[in-house]
């Protein structure tokens, strides 16, 4: 990452006006300040893209659904889509009783998702690229799940870290290898997300900066960015999807154990 | 890289947690409820739909049940009158054949008793014609005058003989 910076730094610095890191694009803005305490609360531009990605969010649910018809129209056909799509997602992987978890990942899924969605938006910025922010929803989603398997398994949970029918002069090694891919979820969860939308906007950042070095042969480049937007907006719905499949899978585990 | 500057993090996860929290509550008390309504009440419609689909078919079928049965009774009822008609023809028939039959009979008989008659009658002039024949030829032949009363006993005689 480190190598990226300053190699797409150099080539930014290359050309005249135009000349950014790729980076540039994840660096937050204050736009009203507010300190509570030691720590900077302020009103950044990641939390402006959180706030509309809200707004749209409402909207689109809200708004959509407003007239209730029983022929939807278009906004209303997109919000039963999503709100169908999610309610699959959990039927498929977790079964009936995972029904009570719905609202919950069906936020999860459209915040997300209108956060990538966004972050496509040229000059808007990419909520979902910053490590912190898909930490803190990830390691939520551990905590949650590790918390409802010990509800409903109790100490009986621990036998989760257990492979079923594994020889017990396995165990030593079957289990350290069961508890750090249990605990390394978040991480792979979080990082997931955040690597994703972090490599496709500054691809697309770096092949733009060659558009206008390349003079006349930056129509080439022009084309792959054209490409790789449609690509990237595959990405963002996919990774919504799949943060959101990973979570009713953990949900899942934690429910019904192996 | 900005995203791992920690100075950052509190603002955004207090935020994250704000926006989050917030598009929770509006979807669980405004969307949700309101998507689950529509998606339940158009299941409950096509549901109806498919009832009242069902109940048609059902009635639709009895009529036809009834039709067909209403149909075997016409046919039954007609090839109960053509047969009835059909027997009262034959019966008509042979009541007239057999009229027609007793006429013939009587007819026949009273032709038959004149033909005897005829023939009796017949005969009997050819006894006479005979007799005639024989007395005008003895006399021809014979010059014999033989009467008329001999000439028919004789004659009467000749064709019991011959009879």
């Amino acid at each position: 990452m480190v190598e990226t910076t300053t190699e797409a730094g150099v080539d930014g610095g290359g050309h005249g006006g135009g000349g950014h890191s790729p980076l540039e694009q994840f660096e937050i803005h204050t736009i009203a300040e507010l300190k509570l305490g030691g720590l900077d609360l302020s009103f950044t531009n990641a939390s402006l893209m959180m706030v509309i990605a809200v707004l749209l969010v409402t909207t689109l649910m809200v708004f959509g659904t407003r007239r209730g018809a029983l022929v939807p129209g278009r906004l209303q056909s997109i919000s039963e889509l999503s709100y169908e799509f999610v309610a699959n997602l959990i039927r498929d992987t977790v079964g009936n009783e995972g029904r009570r978890y719905f609202p919950l990942l069906f936020t999860l899924f459209m915040f997300i998702l209108f956060g990538n969605l966004l972050g496509m938006v040229p000059y808007s910025f990419t909520f979902t690229s910053q490590i912190v922010v898909t930490f803190a929803m990830a390691i939520v989603v551990f905590i949650g799940v590790t918390v409802l398997g010990f509800l409903r398994h109790g100490v009986h949970f621990f036998s989760f870290f257990v492979p079923p029918g594994a020889p017990i002069w396995m165990w030593p090694l079957l289990i350290p290898i069961e508890v750090i891919s249990y605990l390394s979820r978040p991480i792979s969860l979080s990082v997931r997300l955040f690597a994703n939308m972090l490599a496709g906007h500054t691809l697309l950042k770096v092949i733009a900066g060659f558009v206008a070095l390349m003079g006349v042969f930056g129509v080439l480049p022009l084309a792959l960015v054209v490409a790789l937007t449609g690509l990237e907006i595959l990405i963002a719905f996919l990774q919504a999807y799949v943060f959101t499949i990973l979570t009713c899978l953990y949900i899942n585990d934690a429910l019904h154990m192996h | 890289m900005p995203q791992l500057d920690p100075s950052t993090y509190a603002g955004q996860i207090f935020w994250l947690v704000i926006s989050f929290v917030a598009l929770y509550w509006v979807l669980v008390r405004l969307a949700l409820p309101r998507v689950a309504d529509v998606l339940e009440a158009r299941q409950r419609k096509i549901d109806d739909d498919l009832d009242r689909a069902a109940a048609a078919k059902q009635e639709a079928e009895k009529v036809l049940a009834a039709y067909d049965k209403r149909m075997a009774e016409g046919r039954d009822e007609a090839q109960g009158l053509l047969r009835q008609a059909s027997d009262e023809m034959a019966a008509e028939a042979a009541k007239q054949h057999e009229t027609l039959a007793a006429k013939l009979a009587g007819d026949v008989k009273a032709a038959e008793a004149g033909i005897l008659e005829a023939k009796t009658a017949a005969v009997r002039n050819i006894g006479e014609v005979a007799a005639e024949v024989a007395q005008s030829a003895a006399r021809r032949l014979i010059g014999v005058e033989v009467d008329a009363e001999a000439a028919g006993a004789a004659v009467k005689a000749a064709m019991r003989g011959s009879d």
